[in-house]
């Protein structure tokens, strides 16, 4: 248990706030006898708390009397579930075919790069998070990447910067 | 009854019961179909494709292991369609295969390579950059290594895990990137891992293995300075004649001992000696536990992975559990105690080896409060490689007997290696306890390879209602029973591994052709009871050499001195 405590405190949640925990329990408890619940309970939690820690999930799988690593499974296995926190702008940059070719995993890496973060991750100060996917339905503006519900085209990695001083500014 | 189907496997007729699977079906037509993620009892998913086969009335090919026969089907097995699928599976898992295969512990005895040469598959037609290969390996427990680079994710071992009801593992993530792993890639021994190692055994390849300390009792061995004493625990005279091409169920305990003695300056000791001396201090604590109205039912200690279960996952449940040390550790507490004050041998220069069959108790004996009486346990496996290395030829070994003065066992002590064993050998002392005019010695309602066994007996005018089950999941299930008022005992015994030590997670490894078409425990249970029939002690307590450890030095059973040496006390490690 000694790691293990370690590991949850080195994630930094428990289970958030008395109204996120009790959310989360209300949830649990009446869907837990419905079969195959444990999606429903996932985007339930994750709706609740933004993402799904380690804690939360391991609330869940006491909950349903299943094992953390089936839990951790389906979690892993659906890009709809975050492990991590969303920043306050979420960027999403596509790596879809047409933006592919046009060279957006450079765009990616240029991101990374300007925030000191991995696809996935967020930054400490919570302002940004960074994200793939796959096809906004924008091929023509390829490559293309996303900051919230705002559409960027046509980029260079030489662009990335300027864009995020943007929302920089905005948050100062 | 089953409706009985006839269909043709190669052209040869065969007739079963409905809802077999072509792959049940042709073992009948003594055809052999290749597989890699089927485990008999264990896992059936048909992932791995290598039992394609054609079937009429099926659209392309169907995996074998779970495709259910029919009246009148038609399954060709070895045409051209069949073994270009398989070869192709066979060189798509060799591109995701770390291939070093000249040290790996499973060269020779790997399912992917015994595959890959009766297919002529090229390990290089889709290679992999080596680079790729870079995953580091666990080593963080000190009964099992992981090397995720060498797993095919046959999930077997995940199989082998749920069907413990641990799942300490499971699959991570989606399409290539896929894996095994613990939850957020925990390291093994911050999960909720036991170490019962079944998964060790489920592995087709090298992923998965004990953590080796053969290496110390090598360099122990040259140690002028050291004296060194083994002690084999009952199962592995069942079972380490596997590894030496020995039919399953095949009694090697003489030259199991000739060989420990020809691999260095050593005494080889009888560990069912201290199976009895178990059962004399579980016995006795049973029936003081009846007669004080003390924590009921009593559970067995002597299994570590089922003490790390109660522990991990059931902490509530440890004022159940015996405090008897188990076997193993019995054994390190009397030598370093007893054993060097009788001979004069400072207990730092007593090395003790144990051989196990099982992995967990490689942990058990580094528990801080064992005090390392035990300073090295090994498998069944790492046993047979160190005669190996040794260059002995195990079959034209001599029988030799085991060393004084811990020698002469009884068959109680003997069937500690076997589902039911621990339970009827405390039967057998505890009712001459109770009852000195109690002569049965023979019950054989709790023998048998049954997942729960129940029964009760009248002793003395008292019921003594027992339960045994092996494999976690049955062990979860009597939990579960007693907590909610369902089932009612006084005594259980667990052991976590399905069948018990015979079927132990450091037993030889076979070969899915013999494990899928045997039943293992069954035979090796076997020559542990015949052995049990032909020894003239069936009883724990009648022991001579028990007579003297308790007259020489414990004076009785549960006495201070025995608590002290004997017995334990556990720490509830609550893990999700």
């Amino acid at each position: 248990m000694k790691q293990s405590e370690a590991n949850c405190a080195a994630c930094g949640e428990r289970l958030g706030t008395p109204e996120q925990e009790a959310a989360l329990r209300a949830v649990i408890e009446e869907s837990r006898s419905m079969p195959g619940c444990l999606m429903h309970i996932l985007q339930e939690a994750q709706g609740i708390y933004g993402y799904l820690p380690m804690q939360v999930q391991k609330t869940i799988a006491e909950g349903l009397g299943i094992s953390l690593s089936e839990v951790y499974g389906v979690v892993t296995f659906y890009s709809q579930f975050s492990l991590n926190p969303k920043g306050k702008h979420r960027i999403s940059v596509c790596l879809g075919t047409a933006c592919y070719v046009k060279g957006s995993d450079k765009v990616l890496e240029e991101v990374e790069k300007e925030l000191g973060i991995k696809c996935g991750e967020c930054t400490a100060d919570g302002l940004f998070s960074i994200d793939s996917c796959r096809c906004v339905g924008a091929c023509g503006l390829a490559p293309v990447m996303m900051v919230g519900e705002e559409v960027y085209g046509k980029l260079k990695p030489d662009m990335i910067k300027g864009i995020l001083d943007k929302y920089r500014e905005e948050s100062k | 009854m089953a409706k009985n189907v006839t269909l043709k496997i190669n052209h040869i007729p065969v007739t079963v019961p409905e809802g077999t699977t072509i792959l049940q079906a042709a073992r009948k037509a003594h055809v052999e179909i290749p597989t890699l993620c089927y485990l008999k009892d264990v896992a059936c998913v048909g992932s791995c494709r290598m039992c394609l086969v054609e079937a009429t009335g099926a659209r392309g090919l169907v995996a074998a292991c779970v495709y259910p026969v029919a009246e009148g089907m038609e399954v060709l097995t070895n045409t051209e369609k069949c073994r270009k699928s398989r070869k192709l599976s066979l060189e798509l898992l060799l591109s995701k295969h770390k291939k070093k295969c000249l040290s790996c512990e499973r060269n020779h005895n790997c399912e992917l390579q015994r595959l890959s040469a009766e297919y002529n598959a090229d390990e290089d037609k889709y290679a992999e950059e080596e680079e790729e290969f870079t995953h580091p390996i666990d080593l963080s427990a000190p009964y099992v290594v992981r090397d995720r680079d060498k797993c095919i994710n046959c999930m077997r071992c995940v199989a082998a895990c749920n069907k413990q009801s641990v799942g300490a593992i499971g699959a991570i993530g989606r399409g290539y990137n896929v894996h095994i792993a613990s939850a957020f890639e925990m390291p093994l021994a911050a999960s909720v891992c036991v170490g019962c190692g079944q998964c060790i055994v489920a592995c087709p390849v090298g992923a998965l293995k004990e953590r080796t300390t053969v290496d110390e009792v090598w360099a122990a061995l040259q140690d002028p300075s050291k004296k060194v004493v083994f002690f084999t625990a009952p199962s592995v005279r069942a079972t380490l004649g596997e590894a030496f091409g020995l039919p399953v169920g095949t009694n090697v305990e003489g030259k199991m001992v000739a060989a420990i003695r020809r691999l260095g300056n050593c005494e080889v000791f009888n560990m069912d000696v201290t199976a009895d001396l178990t059962i004399m201090e579980e016995a006795s604590e049973l029936i003081n536990r009846i007669k004080t109205g003390g924590v009921m039912p009593m559970f067995t200690s002597c299994c570590p992975g089922w003490v790390k279960f109660v522990e991990q996952k059931h902490p509530e449940m440890i004022p159940h559990l015996s405090t008897c040390k188990s076997p193993q550790e019995m054994f390190g507490g009397l030598l370093k105690t007893y054993y060097c004050e009788k001979n004069g041998i400072a207990p730092e220069n007593l090395y003790v080896v144990s051989v196990i069959p099982c992995t967990a108790k490689k942990s058990e004996c580094k528990r801080e409060e064992m005090g390392g009486e035990v300073d090295a346990a090994i498998t069944t496996r790492e046993l047979a490689r160190m005669i190996k290395t040794a260059g002995l030829q195990f079959s034209e070994l001599p029988n030799e007997a085991f060393d004084d003065p811990f020698a002469t066992a009884t068959g109680g002590g003997t069937i500690f290696g076997a589902t039911g064993g621990v339970m009827e050998a405390a039967l057998r002392t505890a009712a001459k306890m109770m009852d000195g005019a109690f002569e049965v010695v023979d019950f054989p309602e709790v023998r048998g390879t049954a997942p729960i066994k129940e029964a009760t007996y009248n002793v003395a005018g008292v019921q003594v209602r027992v339960a045994v089950a092996s494999g976690l999941s049955n062990a979860e299930e009597i939990i579960r029973g007693v907590q909610s008022g369902e089932r009612h005992y006084d005594f259980v015994e667990i052991m976590a591994c399905p069948g018990g030590c015979v079927n132990g997670g450091g037993q030889p490894t076979l070969p899915d052709s013999m494990r899928n078409s045997l039943e293992l425990k069954d035979l090796r249970a076997k020559a542990l009871y015949k052995s049990d029939k032909k020894n003239g002690y069936r009883r724990s307590s009648d022991s001579p050499v028990i007579e003297t450890i308790y007259g020489e030095y414990f004076g009785a059973p549960n006495s201070h001195k025995a608590h002290e040496v004997l017995h334990t006390h556990y720490t509830a490690d609550k893990r999700l």
